[in-house]
């Protein structure tokens, strides 16, 4: 069933693939504006590249959270998916599995290419992709919380942000920690090590609140 | 066996029903009735688990549907005034999908069979989207014809379908109650089902 639930996300995200588009390009483009507009000095774009990195990748992964429920809620298919024998923790692990591979994905893919743009060494556009690897999927788990949280309610693209955004702080500063100890050469891990710490309590905790805040917006 | 318990309803500052208790055992139909804004939607709701009722309880073979959770949506189909079905998927994704998701996946052949019984086999390939309002009722109705739950909870099912959607339709739930299995039946229209053992329940505004 868990697999059902995952598949069925994926197929539709397929058939909207210029929704997915978008995420990733509105991610190119704003961390290539960075380096337009400050100038080609290589000392600065160093030292900007992991927090531009990181704070587009938020913001590219903030503009996809309404699609994790939004339709589902809106067509009756989240009702009918809560009503499937499975615990709601396993529907919301399955559809956040599948917002992570299409909207999340893509961008650690590009991620070392837009690296190139601020003269990242080898080494770091490495740990770039690794970080990335550990914080998005943590992007995906918590933003299903205000998704959740914010269905049916007007003006809810500016309430997720609101609620979700505050929330990113810890991944941000680590992922972009990471990075920034790589370009200056103080250890690398204590910092990937504290990113996977909170992918694990993001996973532990995060479908369990996404599915109590769901059962709470379809009453 | 369902039992309700002295269940109220409030909406806002309204209350739409309150005390009210019945039982179905197998192989019995509830019909419920009532005027619009009754609320035999709201006690549908309550009854398949989604909302929580302001007072008394539902009783499923013995055990409170809140602490069965999961076990009891086993025992549950809901067909909901909207069809839930996916218009960016073919009919047969629909079914082959919403079944999958549900636990009783079916392969190709079987899910051709099911839509060739509604009435769906010529559309199988074609978008929902562009199916007629009545076409995509019948794909909702299909949820029913492959899931193996007990009880049926239906909300205007005879909504939008054609005279001959409505007699298979009711054939169908009156199959469903003679092999056992229980239906409450939100409806304005009469039935006119050939069933042993029938409640009917009225709602009033």
């Amino acid at each position: 069933m868990f697999g059902w639930v995952s598949w069925r996300d994926l197929i539709l995200a397929w058939r909207h693939r210029a929704d997915v588009l978008a995420t990733l390009f509105f991610f190119i483009i704003v961390t290539s504006l960075f380096p337009l507009g400050i100038g080609p000095e290589p000392q600065t774009l160093q030292t900007i590249a992991p927090g531009v990195v990181w704070v587009a990748a938020l913001l590219a992964s903030m503009l996809s959270l309404g699609r994790i429920f939004g339709n589902d809620y809106q067509d009756g298919t989240l009702e009918q998916l809560l009503l499937t024998p499975q615990p709601a923790y396993l529907i919301v692990l399955a559809k956040v599995l599948a917002h992570w591979l299409v909207s999340e994905v893509p961008l650690v893919i590009i991620a070392p290419v837009l690296g190139l743009q601020f003269g990242l060494s080898e080494n770091t556009l490495l740990i770039v992709v690794v970080s990335l690897l550990l914080g998005t999927p943590v992007l995906s788990l918590i933003g299903a919380i205000g998704a959740a949280l914010t269905l049916g309610l007007r003006a809810a693209n500016v309430l997720v942000a609101l609620l979700v955004l505050p929330l990113y702080i810890p991944v941000l500063i680590f992922g972009t920690g990471a990075i920034q100890a790589t370009v200056n050469g103080t250890g690398t891990k204590p910092w990937l090590l504290l990113l996977g710490a909170i992918l694990v309590l993001a996973f532990v905790f995060a479908p369990w609140a996404t599915s109590a805040a769901l059962k709470i917006s379809v009453e | 066996m369902l039992e309700v318990l002295k269940l109220g309803c409030i909406r806002g500052d309204r209350r739409l029903f309150s005390d009210l208790s019945f039982s179905a055992t197998a192989g019995e139909l509830i019909e419920l009735r009532g005027p619009n804004g009754s609320g035999k939607t709201s006690l549908l709701r309550i009854l398949c688990g989604l909302s929580s009722p302001a007072a008394g309880q539902v009783r499923w073979n013995g055990k409170n549907i809140r602490s069965l959770a999961e076990e009891y949506f086993r025992d549950v189909a809901y067909l909901a005034h909207q069809n839930a079905v996916k218009d960016e998927l073919s009919a047969l994704e629909n079914l082959r999908i919403a079944s999958g998701v549900a636990g009783n996946p079916l392969n190709k052949a079987q899910a051709q069979q099911v839509l060739e019984r509604i009435g769906l086999k010529d559309r199988q390939h074609l978008p929902a989207r562009v199916l007629s309002a009545g076409q995509r009722r019948r794909l909702a109705l299909t949820r029913l014809l492959t899931s193996k739950a007990t009880l049926w909870i239906l909300d205007e099912v005879l909504t939008s379908l054609d005279d001959a959607a409505v007699r298979l339709s009711r054939d169908f739930i009156s199959d469903h109650i003679k092999n056992g299995g229980m239906a409450i039946v939100a409806t304005h229209q009469d039935l006119n089902l050939s069933v042993e053992r029938m409640q009917r329940i009225q709602l009033f505004p």
